[in-house]
């Protein structure tokens, strides 16, 4: 035990700083549980959530869930589900409304965030005032719910699917924007300076320079975007805003319960059609990406 | 400098660097047919008449002027009632949704749930929550269990129960396998397996998720009142209908400085999380 100079006194040094550290270990478990606890139980009362309401809440919904559900019989099925989607016609142009407001809204989007995401990288940007400015502005536009930017739209414009188609573009320029610029921070420098070098002003540089690297990245992401976008543009009738929402918020407030589910069922099939076609087409741009630029 | 002549060679050896193959040039040429084609119909579709156009614009300018400068009205404490409940549901609602979806995510991982046709329909049972939005759930609660951010909370935990569950489920199928098989060599039953072979392995990343979702559904919460779910949503809604347009600036600028807040501290979180 006296081989090591001052051994017992190291020994009791490192029992003393252990304990310290599982005091210290255990005081933040306490104060972390407790703090929880406390925002826990605040939550619950803000929030109203009662057992007694969630008992009888239960039974509610899923007797609202059971109503909604069509009367199909093994008999004449096909006649059933026909007059299950009475008005597949009207839904069905609905649903085409919002697919069109997700492409449109997302490529005005991306357009708005292809013009000010060279501004927004900090590898590019032409002085930093405008860094600044492209950086908050997107900052702004995804930060504040596209909803909100349809109910001001829909006062400013009127009802119908214009107000929505901006409300989509506003946010996806500001969710793009800042993708974008992410990608054009990662740029290859070399392209740029050799350009740079040759006497090429900014714009040309951009354009010559970091556009081809970075395009098929945006590709990419603007598809991505148009798969949320058409989800978004579903709900934003519900404001007025164009597309399906309307009707299904329409059949909702007036309890037609078979058509809840048939324009629920038709929004998740068109979501998840065009989520594989985009899919698709990714990959498509992922195998040509590398292949055209070694050619 | 290259003369003419070892250019036509040049052009004639590679051909394909100059000019793109009949067919791709088909192929791209239908590409971008269908692709104006759509949008020609999408503006038509969309697009509003020109006056109607110029005259939003004006409005919309009008709007942003009546919106400086930004105050509370007098209704600060109503405002604040409402951020409250924006905040307690995105709390409750991926609280009830991670609960929620422990069971459901050890349930519909391959290594755990053998029974395959089970395994199959867990996955598109949370396919189809989560396929559905939160609004679209928030009117539907609000029919069923009336107004209130209770129907925002199970309009918030319904659908991100659907997408913890399948992340769950991944994150379980991915865990190191060496580990559940010492357990099970120790003679340990399917309950010690999965609570001490598994969850050790998978809790941080849980709990990297829930965080995010926290901070999702903060951004969702704002909005659900638009459609009575409770929450600062219904308040916005509001003075947006009333005219209220300096309110409306001062509630907008509210939401900012409290998504930032909670993204700020939920990544503090995370990042320790991940670190420990």
């Amino acid at each position: 035990m006296t081989a090591v100079a001052g051994g017992v006194e190291a020994v009791a040094r490192f029992e003393d700083r252990y304990r310290a550290l599982q005091r210290r270990k255990a005081l933040t478990t306490g104060l972390g549980a407790l703090l929880f606890a406390i925002v826990f139980v605040a939550s619950a009362l803000v929030g109203e959530v009662e057992p007694a309401r969630l008992a009888t809440g239960v039974p509610n919904i899923l007797d609202y869930v059971y109503r909604t559900l069509p009367d199909i019989s093994l008999r004449q099925p096909l006649t059933d589900i026909g007059e299950w989607y009475w008005a597949i016609d009207l839904w069905l142009l609905l649903m085409l409304d919002t697919v069109l407001m997700g492409f449109v809204g997302t490529l005005a989007g991306a357009g708005v965030a292809l013009l000010f995401c060279f501004h927004a990288a900090a590898n590019l940007a032409p002085n930093r005032m405008s860094f600044w400015v492209a950086r908050r502005g997107f900052e702004f536009a995804r930060t504040v719910p596209e909803l909100v930017f349809a109910l001001i739209f829909v006062f400013a414009f009127g009802p119908g699917p214009f107000a929505g188609v901006l409300a989509i573009a506003v946010h996806s320029a500001g969710a793009l924007g800042k993708l974008f610029a992410e990608v054009n921070e990662n740029a290859d420098p070399r392209p740029i300076e050799a350009l740079a070098a040759a006497g090429a002003g900014w714009a040309e540089t951009m354009r010559f320079a970091v556009l081809p690297q970075v395009l098929p990245n945006f590709l990419s992401y603007g598809l991505l975007r148009f798969e949320i976008n058409v989800r978004a543009a579903s709900v934003l009738g519900i404001v007025g805003a164009g597309g399906i929402g309307e009707e299904l918020y329409l059949v909702v407030r007036r309890f037609i319960y078979p058509d809840i589910s048939a324009i629920v069922l038709l929004i998740l099939l068109t979501v998840s059609l065009i989520d594989l076609g985009c899919e698709w087409l990714r990959h498509g741009l992922i195998e040509a990406g590398p292949a055209r630029a070694t050619r | 400098m290259i003369g003419a002549a070892e250019l036509a060679a040049i052009r004639a050896a590679h051909p394909r660097v100059f000019r793109r193959s009949a067919a791709e040039r088909a192929r791209l040429a239908l590409a971008w047919t269908l692709f104006l084609a759509v949008l020609a119909l999408g503006l038509w579709r969309v697009l509003p008449g020109w006056e109607a156009f110029v005259a939003g614009l004006g409005k919309l300018g009008f709007l942003v002027r009546f919106m400086i400068p930004p105050t509370s009205g007098g209704h600060l404490v109503e405002i604040l009632h409402g951020l409250a409940e924006t905040l307690a549901m995105a709390f409750m609602g991926t609280f009830l949704a991670a609960v929620a979806a422990v069971p459901l995510g050890f349930a519909g991982a391959r290594n755990v749930m053998p029974v395959r046709l089970l395994h199959f329909g867990l996955r598109r049972l949370f396919d189809g929550l989560r396929g559905v939005d939160s609004l679209i759930w928030a009117i539907i609660f609000v029919a069923a269990v009336g107004m209130g951010p209770f129907a925002g909370i199970l309009a918030l935990a319904v659908p991100d129960a659907g997408t913890l569950a399948k992340l769950f489920a991944e994150a379980i199928e991915n865990v190191e396998k060496r580990q559940v098989e010492g357990i099970e060599a120790a003679g340990a039953t399917a309950v010690e397996r999965a609570r001490f072979g598994i969850l050790p392995q998978v809790l941080p990343v849980m709990l990297s998720h829930v965080l995010y979702f926290f901070e999702s559904n903060t951004r969702s919460a704002t909005i659900l009142g638009v459609v009575g779910a409770g929450g600062i949503g219904l308040q916005l809604a509001e003075r947006i209908r009333l005219d209220d347009w300096q309110e409306v600036a001062f509630i907008i600028l509210l939401i900012l400085v409290t998504v930032a807040a909670i993204d700020w501290i939920s990544g503090r979180l995370r990042r320790r999380i991940i670190a420990a």
